[in-house]
């Protein structure tokens, strides 16, 4: 997913205030409270995005201005609206929001492209659904005074109720919404004083899609149906990098169910009644590839090659203060390490898919996980050969994502608009990736070779650190390169590491960008997946190398980062630091900042008899500002301490001549149950603004069992993933 | 023509036999509780009942249900069932979700099977169904609710 901080060429600083203001409408006998350009002194807020909408049946519409993978953020936007509104909680549903970058822009990325990624939801939607939820509540309870003929401080909304205070006066808030649409939209509102928040911070606020998702009554994009709708699986290149020259359908054309095969940008498109009888035709299309372009090299050429440039200088500097040759020429002690990382695939569970239908009014409508809207409408309307308002996007609750989804190139987006076009627009078109089309399908998290050094001083301070990053650039090429690319340096290739926290005197990042032709993506938790766990890791042995606690050694270089400094020591003392693991058991520690959330993991393991280790527990300590929803930031560690773990010990891509290796979850190993550790998640009470959690709880739990391996086993694990013995 | 029942249904259908079951339950019948993951009974998201047990519709041909008992998520009743989902409610189990269909069908088979199973118990029944959100812990805890609902 994108880092948020990173987007300053998207970034908006004059964005203005008058241009972004609260407006009001009536939609039949509904209030809906939003944004729009023209509300102040005209008649019709003019365009007009919906925020918050309640109907005459108490019902009320959350709009999310960013898209749920399960990250949970419509529960959130839910909650901050309902801290403001009070509604009937039951009767709060949320749909997913598109269509005007201006007003659902993501604030936390600088307002000008509706985006979901890099863990910005709850940040970018903390004032602006609070103050929706507030004018709507304030509109209503103007309404309702005006009705009974009281004033407004004699009504209060509560649980969806309104009611006067010193008459028998009542309504539900559904029905006093046609004459609160009616009412002055009352600039500005006051919100709520933390100390009378009811919804935010509650730890019992039930999660708004759990009954449809324990039942099975839950949508997704590959659940959308529509009448005579049609599937259509791909034909992909066999390698990256590759294209079509011909292809032979004859004999697919004759097979059952099989409607047409079509060529698009990128690729082969099989259409048929269903999605087996799609696949079965798909074997029998004969496809005829140019491959003088294409990606040849394999996994291990490309190893030796970052391997070699990672001992050299890097092309570029990310970060550098003081004068590291020289300290380290003068160190007690000077410790260096390699460690390389694979190409890892998202591998959600749902695979990659979209619908697309051109209406017969001429929208082109498409159903999917658009985590970048404003790039997809776009894309959609360039396939189509029409204007980008003419393009509906449905926001699709997804099978997980992991950054998969906020494509820049939209890739299955184009897919199924190609082929609904080549077809003549005569079906919806259901594109579906098969599992092997997802894992083979490119996108990865980036291979890396990180060389770092580093020197102690007599009394083991450390002294001066380097560490040299080679790998593909995620931003190179996207229209993200202008925010994200400075001077050489993909931000998103060096953060964790070029922003580390630790006081050393002499510091310095280099960056080798290499050009392999695989396409790579955010991948959850970005850069930090592979820079927190050289930094965390080799700070550990520089701990033992220097005869110090791991604890103590880093909070002594953590004077002036009070937040780390605190999850730190919140996650020590809840692992029970300062006693030694019981016999048999061992332990290790890691810290990362990602996204403005700071994490600390503390992890305990055992050893089975092959030596393998097995996590027993991790004590995980979070600040990540004010905890909306603190069962879900719960949860959110949990899954990114279970998604990193299994990453860290089974998951890797590895290329053949090009080729992917893997294809399924036979090869692509994941984390099962069994393997799933307790996980305990401490909560660090702050008044800061929120920040998010989606992906701050991966980078810290792979070093952290990497350093209680290293106590078990006296064994440094620099080439992940831990085994290596798996395809 | 193809003769099994269906979440308690008497059903025929003209179906290639060799077609898996989990499509002509998606595309032909219209029942999207079920998901297709991985197509190789690999990661459970497709789990179904077939005469009471767990099994990966993915990789079922639908000629070989003949003359069986099918029951998908949007077929289950009993306690068992009711228990099972009460509990992945109160635990907010789900994340994405999109797994826990087959998740909740291989906890009410187990439960069906034993009402108090131990963690190395669960770990056999419930290891074949991946979720890449890793809501593992909860849906154990869940499991475990279940069962004391069951007075197990």
């Amino acid at each position: 997913m994108l880092n948020l901080s990173a987007l300053g060429a998207l970034a908006d600083s004059t964005l203005s205030r008058r241009r972004f203001i609260l407006g009001a409408t009536a939609a039949g006998a509904s209030l809906v409270v939003g944004y729009s350009v023209a509300a102040e002194g005209s008649g019709q807020p003019n365009p007009f995005v919906a925020y918050v909408q309640i109907d005459p049946d108490n019902k009320v519409t959350v709009f999310s201005a960013h898209m749920d993978m399960g990250q949970g953020i419509y529960q959130g936007v839910a909650t901050l609206a309902q801290e403001e509104l009070d509604a009937d909680w039951s009767k709060i549903h949320v749909v997913g929001a598109s269509g005007n970058p201006k007003f659902y822009g993501n604030l936390a990325m600088g307002g000008k492209v509706q985006m979901t990624g890099g863990s910005t939801g709850t940040a970018s939607s903390w004032r602006r659904y609070r103050v929706a939820g507030a004018t709507a509540k304030a509109m209503l309870i103007a309404a309702a005074a005006r009705k009974w003929g009281r004033t407004p401080d004699d009504i209060v909304g509560e649980n969806g109720v309104l009611r006067s205070k010193r008459s028998s006066a009542t309504a539900t808030y559904g029905e006093m919404a046609a004459l609160a649409a009616q009412e002055p939209v009352p600039a500005p509102v006051a919100l709520k004083e933390p100390k009378d928040w009811k919804y935010i911070g509650a730890k019992n606020l039930p999660r708004l899609d759990s009954p449809a998702k324990s039942t099975g009554r839950q949508l997704y994009t590959i659940d959308v149906r529509l009448p005579n709708m049609l599937t259509a699986v791909m034909i992909h290149p066999p390698l990256f990098g590759a294209t079509m020259k011909s292809f032979d359908a004859a004999k697919a054309k004759t097979m059952k169910g099989v409607v047409d095969v079509v060529a698009t940008p990128r690729g082969v498109a099989v259409v048929a009644t269903g999605m087996w009888e799609a696949m079965k035709a798909r074997d029998a299309v004969i496809v005829e590839w140019d491959e003088s372009k294409a990606e040849k090299r394999g996994s291990a050429a490309m190893l030796t090659a970052y391997r070699a440039l990672a001992d050299k200088d890097g092309e570029a500097v990310a970060a550098r203060r003081g004068d590291v040759d020289a300290a380290l020429g003068k160190a007690a002690k000077v410790i260096e390490a390699r460690y390389e990382f694979p190409y890892l695939a998202h591998a959600a569970l749902e695979p990659l898919n979209a619908v697309a239908w051109m209406n017969p009014q001429g929208v082109l409508e498409v159903w999917g996980g658009h985590q970048a809207p404003d790039l997809y409408q776009a894309a959609a309307a360039q396939v189509a050969g029409i204007t980008p308002d003419k393009v509906k996007l449905h926001v699709m609750k997804t099978g997980g994502s992991f950054g998969r989804r906020a494509t820049p190139d939209a890739d299955v987006i184009v897919e199924a608009v190609a082929t609904a076009k080549a077809l003549g627009w005569r079906a919806p078109i259901r594109l579906q990736w098969t599992r092997e089309d997802d894992m083979r399908g490119g996108r990865y998290r980036p291979a890396y070779v990180h060389k770092i050094v580093a020197g102690l001083d007599a009394d083991g301070r450390i002294v001066a650190l380097r560490d040299t990053i080679v790998g593909q650039s995620i931003a190179k090429g996207t229209p993200f390169e202008a925010g994200l690319v400075k001077d050489g340096v993909d931000r998103l290739s060096v953060e964790g590491m070029a922003n580390q926290p630790y006081a050393i005197p002499n510091f310095r990042v280099d960056l080798t960008t290499t050009d392999m032709d695989v396409p790579v993506l955010w991948w959850r938790s970005v850069g930090s997946t592979h820079t927190a766990y050289v930094l965390e890791t080799f700070i550990d042995e520089l701990a033992h190398a220097a005869g110090r606690d791991p604890v103590t050694f880093r909070l002594d270089m953590l004077a002036d980062k009070p937040r780390h400094a605190a999850v730190l020591k919140l996650a020590a003392e809840k692992a029970g630091w300062s006693n030694p693991p019981a016999p048999g058991k061992f332990r290790g520690v890691a810290l990362a900042e990602s996204f403005g959330s700071y994490v600390a993991e503390a992890v305990e393991i055992s050893l089975d008899k092959s030596g393998a280790p097995k996590v027993e527990r991790v004590v995980c300590a979070v600040d990540c500002g004010v905890a909306v929803n603190p069962d879900m930031v719960g949860a959110q560690m949990e899954g990114g301490i279970g998604f990193g773990l299994g990453a860290i010990v089974k998951s890797r891509i590895t290329l053949d001549d090009g080729k992917v290796r893997q294809g399924n979850f036979d090869t692509y190993k994941v984390l099962r149950l069994n393997e799933m550790p307790e996980v305990e998640v401490h909560i660090v009470k702050s008044a800061e603004d929120p920040k998010g959690v989606g992906e701050p709880g991966v980078p810290p739990v792979g070093p952290a069992l990497a350093n209680a391996l290293f106590q078990a086993t006296g064994k440094r694990m620099r080439v992940l993933p831990f085994d290596q013995t798996s395809t | 023509m193809i003769r099994f029942t269906l979440n308690g249904e008497p059903l025929e259908i003209e179906a290639d036999p060799d077609k898996p079951l989990l499509w002509v339950l998606r595309d032909d019948l219209g029942l999207t509780g079920a998901k297709y993951g991985c197509g190789q009974a690999l990661c459970g998201a497709c789990t179904v009942h077939v005469d009471g047990q767990p099994t990966r519709s993915c990789q079922t041909a639908v000629g070989d249900v003949a003359g069986k008992a099918v029951v998908t998520i949007e077929g289950v009743r009993g306690e068992v069932a009711q228990a099972v989902q009460k509990s992945w409610i109160k635990l907010d189990v789900p994340q994405c979700g999109y797994c826990q269909s087959g998740q909740v069908m291989a906890a009410i088979a187990l439960l069906s099977a034993k009402k108090k199973p131990s963690d190395a118990e669960i770990d056999d029944a419930m290891s074949g169904n991946l979720c890449r959100c890793a809501t593992y812990r909860r849906i154990r805890a869940a499991v475990h609710e279940a069962s004391r609902l069951l007075g197990g």
